[in-house]
C-alpha cells in the first residue's frame, strides 16, 4: 500500500476497506443478475436482432441496399467506423497514458473504459468489413498474405491498408492490456467461487495466478511495457484513420490538420462515451464510492480541453480554406456551412464546440444529470462531425454535374443499430461476468489508515 | 486339404534370408516410399511431393464434387470459312426505321451481331450514328419479338397464314373491295416494287404512307414550289449562317446524323480555319439544336409563322423588293439581326423550319430562294426521301376504315394505333375490316388488334435496299440467320401476291435489271453485287441528271395567300398556355420503346430518362411553387380537351414563357416488359390545325401543379458549372485574336525561392511543376484523347456505343433515381448562369434562356491517378501505355477510388445486375437471348466491384495484335474507341501520343520532351489541371460565334 498525503482527497470515499472493495465488486459477478440487467440485455438483443435482419440483406443483396450513389461512395458506413474508432480511444488513453502519468484516479474507471474500447473497436472494425462490395474475398485480400495470385501484393500506398494495420494492432494491444489487468481479479473471483463451474471457468481465465510477489512483479512490468506500446497507438490509430481523408484530393478531405484534429476528437468522444456508460454503471451497481464526482469532474475537464481543440481545428480549417486561395476548397467549406447539409454542420458545431464549453462552470461539470446529457450530446456531435466531413465533402466536389445528395435507407440505419446492439450486449455481458472495476489496482489506493476512519464520510 | 508346403519367394533376398530383407518383411510400406519426411538423401523433396499430391487429390475430389452445369457446346462439323472464334467479322448494312436511315457496319462475333457502327463510305449518313442506331442491335435480341406468325392471337404456321390471307385477299379483290397497305415512309425501292406488284394483283389497293412526326406540310410546300413532293437535300456544311425555326436538325429532324456531322464541320477551328458558322434557333422547347445555337430565342409556338414572315419581310427589304404585310413581333430585333447575317451570307446560308404548316414552309422556301441558297445549301435535284407521309391520304384511309369501306388492311411494320393522332379511330375502325394483317415484329398496339400477324425480320436478319436520297443506294444484308420463325415483310407481300420468289432473289433481280444494267464500270453482276454488298452503299455514276428544277421560274405559288393564312393562324400575342410536343433523341417516335439502352439514355437536354414529362419554364415553376431539388419534382395535371392527365413536371431553363413541352414516344402499352407503362402517350394530343397535324397547340391547355411529389430519373441534377474552369469558353472574335482565349490560367502559389529554382520570376508555378509524383515511363504507346467541345452536339451516341461495346448494365428507373446509373461515358450538360462569379447560390440558378455547353466526361486516364494510390488491394493500376487499368477480379469494392476520383467517373456495381430478376429490364444480361448481344471481349462485372472506362482496352489490344501480325506499329486506323467511332461529328479523337502521325498528337501539337509533355495547342486544356492528376484527355475550348460584347 502506498502512502498518500492525507491532505489529498481520497479517491475512494466512504472509507472503503480492502475487503469492501472485493465484496462490492465481486458481488456483481457472483449474485444473480438483477431484473434491470435482464431487461437491458433483452433490449440490446432486440437491437442486435433488428440490425441482424438489415445486415443480412446488406450482405445478401449488396451495398446497394444503402443510400449511397455514384457520387457519395461512403456515408454512414465510414461515418460509423470513424465514430466507433474514436470512441475506442478513451479506454487505452486512460489505462496507458494516464498510467504513464501516474494518474491514480484512472484506476477505478480503466477497466470499464478499456472494455468499452475493445467493444467499440470491434464495432468499428465491423464497418470497413461490411462496406466492402465483396466481403467474401475482401476480408483476407487486404492482409499482406502470401497468396496464390502470383506476386500480387497489397498496395502499401493505400491509407485503407494502413487502417487495417492500425486497427488490428490497436485492437490486439488493447485486448492484451485489458486481459492482463483482469487476471488478478479473475483469480480473486476464482478463489471466492463456491460453485464448481465458476471455479473452473474463472480458474482457466486467471491463468494460474497465485498472487505471489513474482506474479505481481511481472504483472507490473508487463503493464508498463504495454502502456508504453499502447501510448503511441492511441495517437496513431486516429491519425491513420484521418489519412483516409487527408491523403485524398477531395476538397474538405485534403487537409493536413486532420491527424491532430481527429485524435483530439477521438479522445473527446471517447471520454463522453465513458461518461455515459460509467454514470449508468455507477448508479446501477452503486459504485458511487469508487467513481466519485471527482472522477467525473476530471473527465469533464478532459472533454472541455479536447472539445476546445476540436473547435479550434474547425476554425483553422475554415481559415486555411480561405487562406489557401483554392476555389474548390473555399466552396467546400462555404457549402458545409450554408449548403444543403448545413443542418448537419450546425448540429456538429453546437454539439461539439458550444456544448463542452458549458463545462467551464463547476456546477455543470459536477452535475450528474448535466454530464450525462452533455456526454450524449457530444457523441451526437462527433457522429455529425464525421458525417459532415465525409458526406458534405463528397456530395459537391469538383465537377458540378455529379453533385448529388445522400439519404439513408432502412439498411443504413439498421446496420448502425446492429453495432449498438453488439456493443451493449457485449458491455452488459462484461458488466455481469467480469469485475467492472480493477479491484487489484483500486486496493492500492485505499488509504492505509482507512480502518481508523471507518464510518467517516 | 493338405497344407501346401510350396514356398514362393519374392526374390533371391528372401530365399537367402538376408537381414536387410527380413527387416522390412513385416512392414506395410517399404521404407523408401516418400512418407517419412525425406530422410533419405535422394528424396529431398518427397514430403513436399506428397503434400502436393495430397493437395491435388483433395482439390480434385472437391472439384469433382461440385456439379458442373452442362452447357451445350457443339463443335462445328464443317466450320464456316469466315467464322473464326475470337475474331470479329464486319459487314456493311443499312439501318432503316421508317424514314430514319443510317448506313452501318455491323460487327459480328461467332456469328452474332454485337455492335453497330457508322459506315464511313456513306455520303448520306456520313459515317456517324445516332443512339437509336447504336441500340438497334439490342432490339434484335428482344425476347418479346413474336417467335412465329399468329392468327387471331394463336400461334400458327406460314403456310396456314399465307393460305388464309391469300384466300381473304382474293375474296376481297373478287368483290372489288378495298385493300390498304399502311406504312411509315418506305426507303426501299424494292419494297415499293413489291407493293406495285401487289397492286397489280389486287388493283383496289392503296398504299398509305404516314410519318408519326409528319412532314407533310413541307412536302406539300415543295410540291407547290417545285412541282415535286420531295424534301430538299440539305448541305449544312456549306452554310455560314443557319436559321432554324424549331427544326431540331441536330437531334431528330429528318436526317440528324448527317446534319450533325455537316454542321460541326463548319464549327471546327484550327490554325488555318478561324471562322465558323453562326446558328440562330427560334424555338419553344430547348432542343439539341437550340442548345448548340449561338443565338437562341425562346418563342411561343404560336408566333412561329409570324417570325418566318417577318424574316422574309426583312430580307425583302434588303433585296429592295416590295415587302409583305405582316404583323410585327417583339422578337423583331433578333429577326433583323438574323436577316442581316443571312443577307451577308447569301448563297451560303440556310433557313429551315420544323413546322408542318405548308404556309410556313412556303415562305421558308421563298426565303431560301431569295437568299440564293438553292443549288448551294439545298439541293432539289437529288431530293431526299426520308419523309414521305401523306396526311391527306392517311386521313381519308382512316375515315374510310371508320366507315367500314376498307375491307383489307396490311400494316407494314407500323403502329398507327399508337403513333397516329387518330389512333383511337383506327382502333375502332379495324373491327370493320374483314382482313387485317400486321407485319410488326411484336404484338404492338396495332398488331394486337389485327387478325393476322406475319412478323417481319429485324433489319439485321433481312435483305433489303434503300434509296434515302435520290441516286444514293444502300443495301441491308443479314448478319445472322433469323432467330425466330419470322419472314421479311416484303417476302410476305410477294407470297400474298402469288410470287414465290424469295425476297433476296427478287431484290437481286431488281438490282440486276436496274442499277447493274445502268452502269458500265463493272462487267459481271456478281462482282457488282459483291462490291456493293461490301461497301454497303452504291452511287450510280453520274450519267443523266434529273431535270433541273428552277425555283425562281415557278410562279404558281401564291405567296400572299400563305402570308394571309399565317396572319390568321398565328398570333403575335397569346395569353393562353401552349403545348409543344417533341421527339426525344433516345426514344424517338416510340418504336424502340422496348430497348432498355434507349430508355436509360439520359436526354441530352433534360438529362432525364425512363419517362416523359411536361417541361415548364423557370418562371412558371416559380409562380406555381414547383421547385426541383435533386430531381424531386411535382406531379402536374395537364388539362387538354377537357381531359385531365397526370404528368410529372420538369423545370426546363430555356423553355419559352407560356409554353409546355411534352415528348411523344412514351405511354406504350404493348411494347414489351421494358417499354410498357412508361410515361404518357402524347400522340393523341397532336391536333389537326388548319389542315395539318401540328405538334403545337396554341390554346385550350391548362397545367396545374399538384402537391404530389414525383421523382424524375435524372442523371444530372446540378445544372450549372458554377463558374468553374471545368468549362472554358470564349467568343469567336476573342479566339481570332488569341487562340488561347477563354483558357483559365491556373497556377499554384509557392515560395519565391522555389520558384527561382524552377526558373520562374514570381512565386507562382504552373500546377505540376511541384509534384510528389515520379511520373510513369511509357516505352511504346501513350493513349490519349482530344475532345472538342465545339464539335460535341451532345447527342449521346457515344454513351450507347460505349454501353454496347463494354457490356454496361442497365439499372432501371429506380436505380437512376438513386443516382446509380452505370454509363462509363456521360455527357455533362451545363447551363450558363446570370449570376456573378462570386455569388455562390446565384450560380446554382440557370439563366432563363441559357447558353448550353456539352462536355463528354469519361475516365480521364490520369497519369497521376488519385484512384490508383488509394486502392488497398491494387485492383486499379497504371499500365505502361498510360492507361488506368481496372482489375475486376481483384476489386473488393471499398469504393475509395470512386470517392477519390475528382471527375466522378467510376461506377460501382451496387447490386448483381445480371441474372437477377430484380433487374429484369437489363435485357442484355438477364435472359439467354439478350445475352447474345454481350461483347465476349469484355467481362460482365459481378456485384460489388468498381468499373469505369478502359479506353476500350480490348480494342487497343486487338488493334495492337493486328499490327503486330503485320510487323508494324498500330495506327489510328487500327484502334479507335467505341465512343470516338460512334461520334457523328468527330468530336472525340483517340490515339497514340507516341505516334507523331496520329491525329490526336497532331491536334494537340504534342511534343515529348524529357520528363515533360507539352501540348502546344492553345485551345486544349485538362479539366481540373490544378490538382495535378495529369489527365490523358484534353478538351478544346468551347467557342461561340456571337457578336463582340460592347464594353
Amino acid at each position: 500500500m502506498e502512502v498518500v498525503s492525507s491532505v489529498r482527497t481520497p479517491l475512494v470515499t466512504s472509507g472503503k476497506t480492502v475487503a469492501d472493495v472485493t465484496e462490492d465488486i465481486c458481488i456483481r459477478v457472483e449474485a444473480a443478475p438483477p431484473k434491470t440487467w435482464m431487461l437491458a440485455v433483452l433490449a440490446s438483443l432486440l437491437l442486435l436482432g433488428f440490425g441482424g435482419f438489415t445486415l443480412y440483406y446488406t450482405i445478401w443483396d449488396g451495398i446497394g441496399m444503402w443510400g449511397l450513389n455514384k457520387t457519395i461512395g461512403w456515408a454512414w458506413d465510414i461515418t460509423n467506423f470513424v465514430w466507433w474508432v474514436g470512441i475506442g480511444h478513451a479506454g487505452t488513453l486512460i489505462s496507458a497514458i494516464l498510467l504513464l502519468f501516474r494518474q491514480k484516479w484512472r484506476m477505478s474507471i480503466n477497466r470499464a473504459a478499456e472494455a468499452m474500447t475493445i467493444f467499440a473497436v470491434l464495432c468499428a472494425a465491423f464497418f470497413p468489413l461490411i462496406h466492402m462490395g465483396r466481403l467474401w474475398v475482401g476480408f483476407y485480400w487486404v492482409l499482406p498474405l502470401p497468396n496464390t495470385f502470383g506476386s500480387l501484393w497489397v498496395n502499401f500506398n493505400s491509407p485503407l491498408l494502413w487502417d487495417v494495420f492500425a486497427i488490428s494492432t490497436y485492437f490486439t494491444v488493447s485486448l492484451v492490456f485489458w486481459y492482463l489487468g483482469l487476471i488478478p481479479d479473475f483469480a480473486t473471483i476464482r478463489d471466492r467461487a463456491k460453485n464448481k463451474v465458476s471455479k473452473i471457468i474463472y480458474g482457466a481465465l486467471s491463468f494460474g495466478w497465485t498472487g505471489g510477489a513474482k506474479d505481481w512483479s511481472r504483472y507490473e512490468t508487463v503493464s508498463l511495457i504495454l502502456a508504453g506500446l499502447a501510448t503511441p497507438l492511441v495517437l496513431s490509430v486516429h491519425t491513420i484513420v484521418s489519412f483516409d481523408f487527408a491523403t485524398s484530393v477531395i476538397p474538405g478531405w485534403h487537409t493536413t490538420i486532420f491527424p491532430p484534429y481527429f485524435v483530439a476528437g477521438a479522445i473527446f468522444s471517447g471520454f463522453a462515451m465513458v461518461l455515459t456508460l460509467m454514470l449508468i454503471t455507477r448508479k446501477v451497481y452503486k459504485l458511487e464510492d469508487y467513481i466519485t464526482i471527482g472522477h467525473i469532474e476530471l473527465m469533464n475537464i478532459i472533454i472541455l480541453v479536447t472539445g476546445s481543440i476540436v473547435g479550434i481545428a474547425y476554425i483553422t480549417e475554415f481559415f486555411m480554406a480561405w487562406y489557401s486561395g483554392v476555389p474548390a476548397e473555399q466552396y467546400a467549406f462555404l457549402n458545409r456551412m450554408f449548403g444543403p447539409y448545413s443542418w448537419a454542420y450546425w448540429t456538429m458545431m453546437t454539439c461539439n464546440v458550444i456544448s463542452p464549453q458549458l463545462f467551464w462552470f463547476k456546477k455543470i461539470r459536477t452535475s450528474l444529470v448535466a454530464t450525462f446529457i452533455l456526454s450524449i450530446v457530444v457523441n451526437i456531435g462527433m457522429w455529425f462531425e464525421r458525417f459532415v466531413i465525409i458526406v458534405t465533402s463528397l456530395h459537391r466536389d469538383y465537377i458540378p454535374s455529379s453533385w448529388a445528395k445522400f439519404s439513408p435507407t432502412l439498411y443504413d440505419i439498421g446496420d448502425y443499430v446492429f453495432t449498438f446492439g453488439l456493443f451493449f450486449t457485449l458491455f452488459f455481458l462484461f458488466a455481469k461476468f467480469f469485475p467492472v472495476i480493477n479491484m487489484a489496482e483500486v486496493k492500492s489506493i485505499i488509504k492505509a489508515h482507512t480502518t481508523t476512519e471507518k464510518g467517516e464520510k | 486339404m493338405e497344407k501346401n508346403k510350396k514356398l514362393y519367394w519374392k526374390g533371391i533376398e528372401q530365399l537367402n534370408k538376408e537381414p536387410e530383407f527380413e527387416k522390412f518383411l513385416n512392414k506395410e510400406f517399404p521404407e523408401y516410399l516418400p512418407i517419412n519426411g525425406g530422410k533419405e538423401e535422394n528424396s529431398g523433396s518427397s514430403r513436399r511431393d506428397f503434400l502436393k499430391l495430397m493437395g491435388f487429390s483433395v482439390a480434385a475430389a472437391s472439384l469433382a464434387a461440385c456439379e458442373a452445369p452442362v452447357r451445350k457446346a457443339i463443335p462445328y462439323l464443317n466450320k464456316p470459312v469466315e467464322v473464326n472464334p475470337g475474331i470479329p467479322n464486319y459487314y456493311a448494312s443499312t439501318y432503316v426505321n421508317g424514314g430514319d436511315y443510317c448506313s452501318v457496319v455491323v460487327k459480328t462475333r461467332e456469328g452474332r451481331p454485337i455492335k453497330v457502327d457508322g459506315n464511313k463510305l456513306s455520303k448520306v449518313s456520313g459515317g456517324g450514328t445516332l443512339p437509336q442506331v447504336q441500340a438497334s442491335v439490342l432490339s434484335l435480341y428482344d425476347q418479346e419479338r413474336l417467335p412465329a406468325p399468329s392468327i387471331g392471337g394463336e400461334k400458327s404456321t406460314w403456310e396456314e397464314i399465307d393460305n388464309q390471307i391469300k384466300t381473304k385477299l382474293a375474296s376481297i379483290s373478287a368483290k372489288g373491295g378495298k385493300i390498304a397497305i399502311v406504312s411509315k415512309t418506305i426507303l426501299s425501292p424494292t419494297t415499293l416494287k413489291v407493293i406495285e406488284e401487289f397492286k397489280e394483283n389486287y388493283p383496289e389497293t392503296d398504299l398509305v404512307i404516314y410519318d408519326p412526326i409528319s412532314s407533310s406540310g413541307m412536302l406539300k410546300a415543295n410540291q407547290l414550289t417545285f412541282g415535286q413532293r420531295l424534301l430538299p437535300n440539305y448541305s449544312f456544311d456549306k452554310a455560314d449562317v443557319i436559321v432554324s425555326f424549331s427544326a431540331d436538325f441536330l437531334g431528330t429532324w429528318i436526317n440528324p446524323v448527317k446534319f450533325s456531322s455537316d454542321f460541326t464541320k463548319t464549327r471546327k477551328l484550327d490554325d488555318k480555319k478561324k471562322t465558323m458558322s453562326r446558328l440562330y434557333a427560334f424555338e419553344s422547347n430547348l432542343s439539341l439544336t437550340g442548345a448548340n445555337a449561338d443565338y437562341r430565342v425562346a418563342v411561343r409556338a404560336s408566333k412561329e409563322g409570324l417570325l418566318v414572315s417577318n424574316l422574309y419581310n426583312e430580307l425583302l427589304k434588303k433585296a429592295g423588293l416590295t415587302t409583305i404585310r405582316t404583323s410585327s413581333v417583339e422578337e423583331l430585333p433578333a429577326i433583323q439581326k438574323a436577316a442581316n447575317d443571312l443577307w451577308k451570307a447569301k448563297g451560303k446560308s440556310l433557313v429551315v423550319s420544323g413546322s408542318n404548316d405548308e404556309n410556313v414552309q412556303l415562305i421558308v422556301n421563298k426565303i431560301n430562294d431569295l437568299l440564293g441558297n438553292y443549288g448551294k445549301t439545298l439541293d432539289i435535284t437529288a431530293p431526299a426521301k426520308f419523309r414521305q407521309g401523306n396526311e391527306g391520304e392517311m386521313d381519308s384511309f382512316i375515315s374510310q376504315l371508320s366507315a367500314g369501306r376498307v375491307n383489307g388492311v396490311i400494316f407494314l411494320g407500323c403502329n398507327p394505333v399508337y403513333d397516329h393522332p387518330k389512333g383511337a379511330e383506327i382502333k375502332a375502325g379495324l373491327e370493320k375490316a374483314e382482313l387485317s394483317v400486321s407485319t410488326s415484329d411484336r404484338k404492338d398496339e396495332t398488331a394486337a388488334l389485327t387478325g393476322y400477324i406475319a412478323p417481319d425480320h429485324h433489319y439485321l436478319e433481312s435483305w433489303n435496299d434503300a434509296e434515302p436520297v435520290a441516286g444514293s443506294y444502300s443495301l441491308t444484308q443479314p448478319v445472322i440467320s433469323p432467330l425466330f420463325n419470322t419472314r421479311q415483310a416484303g417476302e410476305s407481300l410477294l407470297k400474298w401476291t402469288g410470287n414465290d420468289q424469295t425476297y433476296y432473289d427478287y431484290l437481286m433481280a431488281i438490282w440486276r435489271s436496274g442499277l447493274y444494267a445502268n452502269q458500265s464500270d463493272v462487267l459481271d453482276f456478281q462482282t457488282f453485287w459483291d462490291k456493293t454488298l461490301h461497301d454497303g452503299v452504291y452511287t450510280p455514276p453520274m450519267g443523266e441528271s434529273t431535270d433541273e428544277t428552277d425555283v425562281t421560274s415557278e410562279s404558281t405559288v401564291d405567296i400572299q395567300t400563305a402570308i394571309n393564312n399565317i396572319s390568321k393562324n398565328y398570333k403575335a400575342e397569346n395569353s393562353e398556355n401552349e403545348l409543344v410536343l417533341y421527339e426525344k433523341i433516345a426514344v424517338g417516335d416510340g418504336t424502340h420503346a422496348n430497348n432498355p439502352w434507349l430508355q436509360e439514355m439520359p436526354d441530352p437536354i433534360s438529362k432525364a430518362c425512363w419517362d416523359n414529362y411536361l417541361t415548364v419554364s423557370q418562371s412558371w415553376a416559380e409562380a406555381n411553387g414547383v421547385k426541383m431539388v435533386e430531381a424531386k419534382s411535382k406531379l402536374g395535371v395537364l388539362t387538354i380537351d377537357g381531359q385531365e392527365i397526370k404528368v410529372p413536371i420538369l423545370v426546363q431553363p430555356g423553355q419559352a414563357e407560356g409554353t409546355f413541352g411534352l415528348a411523344v414516344g412514351y405511354g406504350r402499352t404493348s411494347a414489351g416488359k421494358v417499354g410498357n407503362g412508361i410515361g404518357i402517350n402524347a400522340y393523341p394530343f397532336i391536333q389537326k390545325n388548319n389542315n395539318y397535324y401540328s405538334l403545337a397547340r396554341f390554346e385550350g391547355i391548362q397545367v396545374v401543379a399538384t402537391d404530389e411529389i414525383y421523382e424524375i430519373a435524372q442523371t444530372q441534377t446540378h445544372h450549372t458549372f458554377m463558374g468553374r474552369a471545368v468549362i472554358q469558353e470564349a467568343n469567336l472574335s476573342e479566339y481570332q485574336k488569341d487562340p488561347a482565349a477563354g483558357r483559365e490560367s491556373i497556377h499554384i502559389a509557392t515560395s519565391e525561392a522555389l520558384a527561382r529554382e524552377l526558373g520562374l520570376e514570381k512565386g507562382e508555378v504552373p500546377p505540376g511543376a511541384l509534384t510528389l509524383w515520379k511520373g510513369h515511363e511509357y516505352p511504346n504507346h501513350h493513349w490519349a484523347m482530344a475532345i472538342d467541345l465545339n464539335s460535341c452536339t451532345g447527342c449521346g451516341s457515344c454513351t450507347i456505343a460505349c454501353q454496347a461495346e463494354n457490356n454496361v448494365p442497365v439499372v432501371g428507373k429506380q436505380e437512376v433515381i438513386n443516382r446509380r446509373e452505370m454509363h462509363w461515358i456521360r455527357i455533362d450538360r451545363y447551363y450558363s448562369s446570370d449570376a456573378p462569379k462570386d455569388d455562390r447560390l446565384g450560380l446554382e440558378v440557370p439563366s432563363s434562356n441559357p447558353e448550353v455547353t456539352f462536355m463528354p466526361m469519361l475516365c480521364q486516364q490520369c497519369n497521376n491517378a488519385p484512384c490508383e494510390t488509394v486502392c488497398p488491394v491494387a485492383a486499379t493500376t497504371h499500365s505502361t501505355e498510360g492507361l488506368n487499368q481496372m482489375t475486376y477480379n481483384r476489386c473488393i469494392g471499398t469504393r475509395y477510388c470512386a470517392n477519390n476520383c475528382p471527375y466522378k467517373v467510376r461506377r460501382f456495381n451496387w447490386f448483381k445486375y445480371h441474372d437477377n430478376k430484380q433487374f429484369d429490364t437489363n435485357l442484355p444480361m438477364n435472359n439467354d437471348l439478350g445475352k447474345m448481344v454481350l461483347n465476349p471481349d469484355v467481362t460482365v462485372r459481378s456485384r460489388g466491384v468498381m468499373e469505369k472506362c478502359t479506353f476500350c482496352v480490348q480494342r487497343i489490344q486487338a488493334g495492337k495484335l493486328e499490327a503486330k501480325k503485320e510487323g508494324r506499329r498500330p495506327t489510328d486506323d487500327d484502334i479507335n474507341t467505341a465512343c470516338a467511332s460512334a461520334c457523328p461529328t468527330g468530336g472525340i479523337v483517340f490515339g497514340d501520343l507516341k505516334d507523331p502521325n496520329s491525329e490526336v498528337a497532331k491536334l494537340l501539337k504534342f511534343k515529348e520532351e524529357e520528363k515533360f509533355q507539352k501540348v502546344e495547342e492553345p485551345r486544349a486544356y485538362n479539366v481540373l489541371e490544378e490538382i495535378n492528376v495529369k489527365p490523358n484527355i484534353w478538351y478544346f475550348t468551347k467557342i461561340r460565334n456571337k457578336d463582340e460584347k460592347l464594353a
